[in-house]
Parts: structure tokens; sequence; C-alpha cells
């Protein structure tokens, strides 16, 4: 079968580009202030991220699941830059992408781009798709009009867009469509590193599917790298190579995906796992309920993050001190006091 | 399994039109379904499909430009599409009861939530002293897995997190001990273990109370899941009903079958392509004159084209819209 063959493919080239580390995140942290009284001094901090590190090898998918707030999106905005760290370094390709200076930092936003979850609210609504997609070129100063818009009808026949669009409005389309310009946009300047941040999550199922296949094809045919940000767990699964899973800003686990499906090892992932509704009805599973909501980012408790929460919880230990991510199993990390 | 028990909700030939500038769009176009007590119901399909103009119907809360343009539903023997508002006010909040996705528009900000159940008790029980229904209502929030539901009874909806709030209007609901709940995209706004919190409360209640559920989504897991029967939605139609089981196992219609096939689940392999329905849903104001399915169905033949097909009924008690059978 074809997709058989692309899996074979794709994990020989894998293992080719084995230990050729594109992205690293190292000790990564983003806080945000919370402003009171009358001088708006600084009283709190929100820690959306609060020191995650991992690395991402070239022609990798690294997916990052966890729930709202848990500071995925952050990570995402943060590595490329759009969001200023509070501490922590992030080395791309060598370069140490928070000590880049205005020319260099553009020159890099070429290797690095990012998709958007909202297909709505990311396109300016009053400028033509192939300006949408075209805008990138511009501000890179790359090739003359007649080249720029040779690229751009290149790029959008690639995601599955009809060059005549070019000329329509963001709103002639369907979310899928949507999603596709997005997607041009990103991979106009033909990038190395592509953050997806939720990108199929605001999709019907249907559409959702053929987003999914498109992303799969186009890291195939140009050798990218993703970022994937999501709150599926089946979705992740399905394009990631190795998965992160966050809970209050920080990693509880990471792993190759199917071993993070087949042998959850953190409390949180095993209930987010079993939390999953499967769409089949002779699946009679035993839940994990988790008790209450997730605490405040503000406020995190203090040692494990999860202690109020985790229904293995085994006393004093993880109520005092924070679990380091510790490599278990080859190449499967878990920051958790049972292991 | 399927029920064999009477109808609490039957729907027949219900059609909910909307007229805009642009011309009518047969938001729901005919379409039959039942409900029997204690039994659920999943309403499945994608945006704009019509799936919650349907349960905007059965309550009778379409607003202008839109109107229940033919059909009957009948609600324990009375006909709701006949119903005056007054006798609407009655059943809804009474023996009928509805939450919606997202819980925040649907709460008044300007009173505790505690309030608010404690008036959605005395509303189903005139005869109650306004402590016995402050009591009930404390009671009913700490039923749904409020922690110190008395405390909370003084919060206002801001303070809460969307998953309180959701339970908060399960115990609305469920404090009036309806006949019917219509859940529209419940756990759609809501995390996964939030989702897994508040599926588990749904089961627990229904089991308590025996409420009939019309549950409305588009996840196939939740369906999986929650129902007895499904009915399948496409365009303003109904394409499929069937108990959960032989849906699952074998779906008849091909949109259905395309539908199962695009959702990647845990057991799909990594990199394998998903299925794809090719093309977009229908425009509702320039619908296919056969079956609406058509342009993107991989089986159409010629006279799907041309001939709109209806719901029949096939073996196992199942219905299925479709020249294919």
């Amino acid at each position: 079968m074809n997709s058989e063959q692309s899996t074979v493919s794709r994990d020989a080239k894998a293992v080719a580009s084995n230990g050729k580390v594109l992205l690293s995140v190292r000790d990564l942290k983003k806080y945000y202030p919370i402003r009171g009284g009358l001088l708006r001094r600084t009283v709190a901090q929100v820690k959306a991220v609060d020191d995650v590190s991992f690395e991402i090898k070239a022609g990798e998918t690294f997916g990052l699941v966890g729930e709202s707030g848990c500071g995925k999106t952050t990570i995402g905005r943060t590595i490329i830059h759009l969001l200023t760290a509070t501490a922590g370094q992030v080395l791309f390709d060598g370069q140490d992408v928070f000590k880049l200076g205005g020319g260099e930092l553009k020159r890099l936003r070429r290797d690095m781009q990012i998709i958007f979850q909202d297909p709505y609210g990311s396109l300016d609504p009053r400028m033509p798709v192939g300006e949408i997609v075209g805008e990138g070129l511009r501000i890179h100063n790359i090739g003359d009009p007649k080249k720029r818009e040779e690229m751009v009808r290149e790029t959008m026949s690639l995601v599955g867009l009809r060059g005549q669009y070019a000329r329509r409005y963001p709103h002639e389309f369907s979310g899928g469509q949507r999603q596709r310009i997005g997607i041009a946009r990103a991979l106009v300047l033909r990038p190395k590193f592509v953050v997806c941040d939720e990108p199929v999550s605001a999709l019907d199922v249907s559409i959702q599917s053929q987003v999914l296949n498109l992303l799969t094809e186009l890291r195939e045919e140009l050798g990218l790298t993703y970022l994937f940000i999501a709150h599926n767990l089946a979705v992740v699964k399905y394009i990631s190579d190795r998965i992160g899973v966050m809970y209050l800003g920080r990693l509880a686990e990471t792993s190759v995906s199917e071993r993070l499906y087949e042998h959850p090892m953190h409390p949180y992932t095993q209930a987010l796992v079993s939390a999953i509704p499967i769409p089949d009805p002779t699946m009679r599973r035993q839940r994990i309920v988790l008790k209450g909501d997730v605490p405040s980012p503000v406020n995190p408790p203090s040692g494990c993050r999860f202690h109020t929460r985790c229904p293995q919880y085994i006393g004093d230990v993880c109520k005092m001190v924070e679990p380091q991510l510790v490599e278990k199993e080859p190449g499967h990390f878990v920051a958790c006091h049972l292991y | 399994m399927v029920s064999r028990k009477q109808a609490l909700l039957e729907v027949k030939g219900l059609k909910t039109h909307f007229f805009t500038e642009d011309g009518i769009v047969p938001a729901v176009d005919g379409v039959d379904f039942s409900v029997a007590a204690g039994e659920t119901l999943g309403i499945v399909g994608e945006s704009g499909c019509g799936k919650s103009v349907t349960a905007l119907s059965v309550m009778r809360l379409i607003a202008s430009p839109g109107r229940v343009v033919a059909g009957s539903i009948l609600f324990e023997g009375r006909d709701l599409a006949q119903s005056s508002q007054e006798e609407m006010c009655d059943l809804r909040g009474n023996r009928m009861a509805m939450i919606f996705q997202e819980p925040m528009t649907s709460l008044n900000p300007v009173y505790t939530v505690g309030e608010q159940i404690r008036e959605a008790v005395q509303t189903h029980d005139r005869q109650i002293s306004d402590g016995a229904a402050r009591v009930r209502a404390v009671e009913m929030l700490r039923m749904v897995g409020i922690p110190l539901p008395e405390e909370r009874y003084r919060a206002f909806p801001h303070e809460m997190s969307g998953g309180m709030r959701q339970r908060v209007m399960i115990a609305m609901a469920l404090s009036l001990a309806p006949a019917l709940l219509i859940a529209d995209e419940p756990t759609t706004a809501l995390d996964v273990t939030i989702q897994a919190q508040i599926l588990e409360l749904m089961k627990d209640l229904r089991e308590r109370v025996q409420t009939a559920v019309m549950l409305i989504t588009h996840d196939l897991g939740v369906v999986a899941d929650m129902a007895d029967k499904v009915a399948v939605m496409y365009a303003g139609e109904i394409v499929e009903n069937a108990d959960v089981y032989s849906l699952f196992r074998e779906p008849l219609h091909p949109y259905t079958q395309g539908l199962l096939a695009s959702i990647p689940t845990l057991a799909s392999t990594r990199n394998q392509r998903l299925n794809v329905i090719h093309g977009t849903v229908p425009n509702l104001l320039r619908l296919p004159p056969g079956c609406r399915f058509a342009p993107r169905c991989p089986k159409a033949m010629d006279i799907c084209r041309q001939v709109r097909p209806t719901l029949r009924d096939v073996d196992g008690g199942r219905q299925v819209s479709c020249w294919l059978y």
C-alpha cells in the first residue's frame, strides 16, 4: 500500500537525519506581568511557560499537547520570537535566536514560519489572497513583482488552491480553504521550520482530514520540520514523531508518539489518554476522571503542579519537591516521583 | 440497544426555513426522528448541517427570520408545532430543558449561580418555600460535583471556569427533572479531561432521573460513548438513522462512511493517509437537484444527480436516504 511505503521512507529519512538537531529549546520561561494599584506595578506573574526544554531534529515533527492555558501556544510564539522570552535560550540551526539583531532576525524569519489556528481571524479581510500569500516575499525583497506573482501561484497550487483565486478576498473562501491560504502564506518563503498552532481545531472532520493530509504531503515534499501544537491527542499522535505533554507551563512527559499512547507513564498523560472519546461504541473502558479544574498559573501548586488533582498522589514528596524530566526508558522522559 | 418503548418525542417532516435577503435557506428540510423515554438520541453532522436548528425548533426557540414551516413535533402526545408561546413557556424549564455549547452566554451574569438554580427549582415546584428551594439548589450543585456548594451558591458566573459553568447549566436543567433534555454541543468548548467529567456526570444523572436526551454534537467519539440511537445529518436532512452499534459497525450512507473513515483515531498508524471527503458542503441557497451529497459522493450514480432520495427503512430497523439501498 502507498501509505505504508511513505511511512517506511519517512522512518528511513528520520534515521538519515539522526543526530542533527535543528531546534533546541533550553530552560525557556515566559511570564506575563499582572499589574495593579495606582502605579501599575507588577503585583503578580502568570507563569505561562516555566522552564521548558526540548529538541527537534531536522525533518522531525514534535507534537505539543495539553489543555487550555498549559502554555503550548506561548511556547510556539516565543520560539519564533513573536513574543519575547523571560528567560532561556532557543538555538535554531546553531544560532541563538534571542541574541540576533534586527537584520539577522529578519533573515532567520524566512526559515521559521507559523500557521495559526483561526482561519477567520488571521487573514486580513481587505487584502486579496495573492497579496496575503506574497507579503513575505515583498518584505524580504525576493524577486521582482513578476517573479513574486509566479512564486505565489506556485505555492498556491502546492496547497491545492487555484491560481486565479489570487485576486479574491478571504471572505469568499470556506474555513478549509482559508486554512490552505494560511499554509501557503507560511510556505511561500520555503522555510525549514513551521510552527503549526492548532491548525485543524477550527475545522469540521471531513475538512480536517484534508488539511492533515496536506500538511503530511508538504512535509515530505519540502523536507519540513514541524512543531505541531494541538489539544486533540488523536490528531497529534497521527502527525507527530515525538510528543511532549504539557501541564501548567511545564512538560510532564515526552516520548516517541506510539510509546506515549501504549505506555503513558505520567498520571496526567494517563488521564488525558483515557479521556479521549473513541468512535467505537463497543469499547467500554475505565476512564480516569480527574477531580476539579486546572489551577491558576499565577499561583501554581508547590512541588509537582499536578499533585492537587493526581489520582496517584504518593505523599509529601509530591507536594514539596518539583519533579524533573528524567529518562525512564530510551527516549521516554517523565517528570513524576512515582518512577 | 434500540428501545421498543413508546416515543416521548416524535418529529415528522420538520422543516425550518430562514427567510433571508438572499433567499430562503432550508436549514432543516424534512426531518423525521423519535426519542423514547430514558433514551439518548445523538444527532451528528458538521457545521451548518441543521443539527442545532433542529434542536431549537423542537424547543420552539427559532427567531426571525427563521420559522418552522412544516411538520409536527409530538411531545407527550401534544404537537409543539401548534402550541402557543404560553404553553411552550410552561413546558420549557419544566418537562423539557436545554443546555447550550457556551455556558457563559447562557447564564445570567448579574445573578449568582445559586439564585439561578433556585429560580429553576421554583419554576418547577411552585409550592416550595424560598428556604427549601435554596437547600435544593445547593443539593443540585453538590450532585453535579461542584466543591464547596454552599459557598459556590453565592458565586457569579464570571467567577467560575468553563467546566464549572457547564455543571451549573446541567444542575439547573436537571433540577427540573425534565422528561427531555436537549444538549447542544455540551462539551465542545471544554478540555478533554473536563469533557470526561461532564459526560460521566450526564450518564450518571440520566440513570438516576431517567431523562431522555437529545445530544447534538459533531464529535463521533462522544456519540459512540453516550448515544443509544444516532441520526446523521447533512445539508438539512437526516441521511441515516440507526442504533449506535449498527451505525459504527456498518455505516450505510456514503457520507457516514466517509465521516467515520476521516477521523484520526488513536489506533490509526502515523502518517497513514486519512480518508478525505472531497469538496465542501453545498450552499443551502443553491442546493443540487438530486441527492445533496451527490457532488461529493464517491459512489454517485446518474439517478443521484437527478432525483432526491428519501429516508427509507432497510433491514435491522435502520433507515437510510440513499439510492444504493
